[in-house]
């Protein structure tokens, strides 16, 4: 089973600090990690290569420092890592984004199953993976919560819903997104830092997926960012300090006050 | 581009039944053609809708119900939906297309999206429409909630968007309000696709945290499972459904699909109310947007308070018992006065 994990580097969000004139976000300084929900996309992809053979492979498009991603990816277990960088590819929204990686998928060809995280923690719209498998015209599994089994050519999967799980039987080749229920991520091995040292992760820019020049980047991408603002948070917390029986009792009190004011209770 | 006009939402509908999004996407979509002097469709595709239901969309501000009916298409699946959807929207050309920021919607719109060469936009707080341009603006909250972008797609038709459940309040009924619905046929070679749905196991749970009225989440603070248990009995007070951080997810005090935040559910209730949480960015991003937010905490330094409405700096272990305590007897005062009132 060949897999192909797309994974994104994105900034640690413990850590975003904001322009307060701005609005804009400090990057200076931030850590950059693997997109955190894609570790989950990565796990699988490892215990599905341990039980049914083949390769698994993450490509991620990103400026050259997302070269450092892969490298993480393959400490975890993924046997290669493939980067798309060029400056073509900048500003692309995630159609243009899913465009670029979904050409990538048909260069390296030889796939069963790509495995999505549910969403980045940056740009967190959870769109890119539905849209690799529209241009790829894959079926695209979404909010997979589990995997089961694999036989006769079909996985069977569980899919978190608003209402429960739904259980689906998938044909290859497909795309999953994933959420966190689906796996347990290990941390790298000290082997699997070695190997992602010293491995060699191609470099493939817009001519070598051969993307039409005019749908990558911001040139390709139909939304365009109009307006960047921070939200105001314009709660006034009153605080009711409860430290012994009296005050504890007050603070109760005005809380049912607030409940009943509010017609919340 | 000027080929497209009219507003649609993309209603949603299980065994035949019309699903709540639907009336909030209502209400999203009759300001939108109102501003735009259009009219606003409701598409639906599914199976046996019904007919109360669907005569419900006009009364809540449909113009017009477009419906595309089929065993296969009981079912959301993303590949004969699209191409449903695609063959729609090549006969009608609307110029904006709203879903909900539903597990359907989710996957639905992005891969229609690629097909029509359409821009769209996910999780929308505000839609609204552009002075001169009649573009819509879409105002949807990045990066953890620290920052609000607006987007809009100044040339790709139809311009689409996905709103968060809960954003809106659902369309009001208007009894009597006329419209039109008509039937579009679903021819069979539409219908394939790599998916089946097999089964389906369900958990009410994971629902009612997204649809609620009011949340009571509970988190570290807590210490061990058996305190987290005082997290329900107040949801059951409150008759709220019970939300939790990432930590207490991670601790296994409860599953996955009651985690609030970044990685978790987004939810929007009228009441929330956090209790040893300590209010962490990931975790606001997933509830701020709540009406009335409660927090205690015992540092009163802590995050949650600065999004709060009402905190308490407390001991949960000594505050929890007497919210109880006071709820019960608040009830129970109300259940003797409504029997004397009866009797
Ligand atoms: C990429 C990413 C995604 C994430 N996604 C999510 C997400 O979706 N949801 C989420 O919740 N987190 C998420 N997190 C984790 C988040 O950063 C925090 O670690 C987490 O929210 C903390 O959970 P907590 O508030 O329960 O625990 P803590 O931060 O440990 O807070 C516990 C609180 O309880 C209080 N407390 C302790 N004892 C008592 C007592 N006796 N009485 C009253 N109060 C007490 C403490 O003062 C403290 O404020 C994510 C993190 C990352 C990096
Ligand atoms: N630049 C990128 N490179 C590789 N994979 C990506 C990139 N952007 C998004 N993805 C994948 O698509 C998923 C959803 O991302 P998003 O739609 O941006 O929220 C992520 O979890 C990744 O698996």
């Amino acid at each position: 089973m060949n897999i192909i994990v797309p994974i994104k580097q994105v900034p640690e969000t413990n850590a975003v600090r904001m322009d307060e004139a701005t609005g804009t976000m400090i990057r200076d300084g931030v850590v950059s990690i693997i997109n955190p929900l894609d570790l989950y996309g990565i796990e699988l992809a490892i215990e599905l290569r341990e039980r049914f053979g083949g390769r698994a492979t993450a490509i991620s498009m990103g400026p050259p420092k997302a070269e450092e991603a892969l490298r993480e990816a393959i400490a975890m277990g993924l046997d290669d890592g493939i980067l798309l960088s060029d400056r073509a590819f900048a500003g692309a929204d995630t159609w243009a984004t899913a465009y670029a990686l979904s050409q990538a998928i048909r260069k390296i060809g030889d796939y069963d199953v790509i495995i999505c995280g549910e969403r980045a923690t940056d740009g967190d719209t959870g769109q890119v993976g539905p849209a690799i498998a529209a241009f790829l015209d894959l079926p695209v599994a979404s909010y997979i919560s589990k995997f089961e089994d694999f036989s006769e050519g079909q996985m069977r999967l569980h899919r978190l819903v608003e209402d429960g799980y739904e259980i689906l039987q998938v044909g290859l080749p497909c795309v999953l997104t994933v959420v966190k229920e689906v796996s347990n991520p290990r941390l790298p091995t000290l082997r699997g830092k070695q190997k992602a040292r010293k491995a060699d992760l191609p470099v493939w820019n817009a001519a070598d997926i051969e993307a039409d020049p005019t749908l990558v980047g911001l040139k390709g991408s139909p939304t365009r960012v109009v307006k960047i603002h921070r939200p105001k948070v314009s709660r006034q917390c009153e605080k009711a300090l409860a430290n012994d029986e009296a005050s504890t009792d007050q603070a109760v009190r005005g809380l049912l006050d607030l409940l009943e004011k509010r017609e919340l209770i | 581009m000027s080929d497209y006009s009219g507003i649609w939402i993309l209603a949603e509908q299980s065994a035949g039944r019309v699903l709540g999004i639907s009336h909030e996407l209502l209400t999203r979509g009759r300001e939108l053609a109102d501003k735009r002097k259009v009219p606003l469709s409701a598409v639906l595709l599914g199976n046996n809708v019904s007919e109360a239901d669907l005569a419900e969309l006009i009364e809540r501000g449909a113009d017009q119900v477009i419906l595309a009916e089929h065993a296969e298409l009981d079912a959301f699946r993303p590949e004969p939906h699209t191409r449903v959807m695609q063959r729609l929207v090549e006969k009608y050309h609307p110029e904006i297309i709203i879903a909900g920021a539903t597990s359907t919607g989710r996957t639905l719109m992005p891969y229609l999206a690629v097909k029509l060469h359409a821009g769209l936009t996910a999780d929308c707080t505000v839609l609204d429409i552009e002075p001169g341009t009649g573009n819509l603006l879409q105002t949807r909250p990045a990066i953890g909630g620290n920052i609000l972008a607006t987007i809009k797609t100044p040339e790709a038709r139809p311009q689409m968007a996905t709103v968060r459940p809960k954003s809106t309040r659902p369309a009001m009924r208007q009894a009597g309000r006329t419209g039109e619905i008509i039937r579009e046929p679903v021819a069979d070679d539409l219908l394939s696709s790599g998916i089946s749905r097999v089964g389906f196991v369900k958990d009410e749970s994971t629902a009612n945290i997204s649809d609620a009225k009011a949340v009571v989440a509970g988190g570290r603070g807590f210490k061990t499972s058996e305190k987290f248990k005082m997290v329900y009995a107040l949801a059951d007070e409150l008759q709220a459904a019970v939300g939790a951080s990432r930590d207490a997810v991670d601790r296994a005090w409860i599953t996955y699909p009651h985690q609030v935040g970044l990685s978790g559910k987004t939810v929007t209730p009228g009441l929330y109310v956090a209790i040893g949480i300590s209010g962490a960015i990931q975790h606001l991003a997933g509830m701020q947007t709540a009406e009335t937010v409660v927090a205690i905490n015992n540092d009163p330094d802590a995050m949650i308070f600065s999004v709060a409405d009402y905190g308490i700096v407390g001991d949960l272990s000594e505050v929890m018992p007497v919210l109880l305590e006071r709820l019960r007897e608040r009830r129970e005062a109300g259940a003797s006065q409504s029997e004397e009132a009866g009797g």
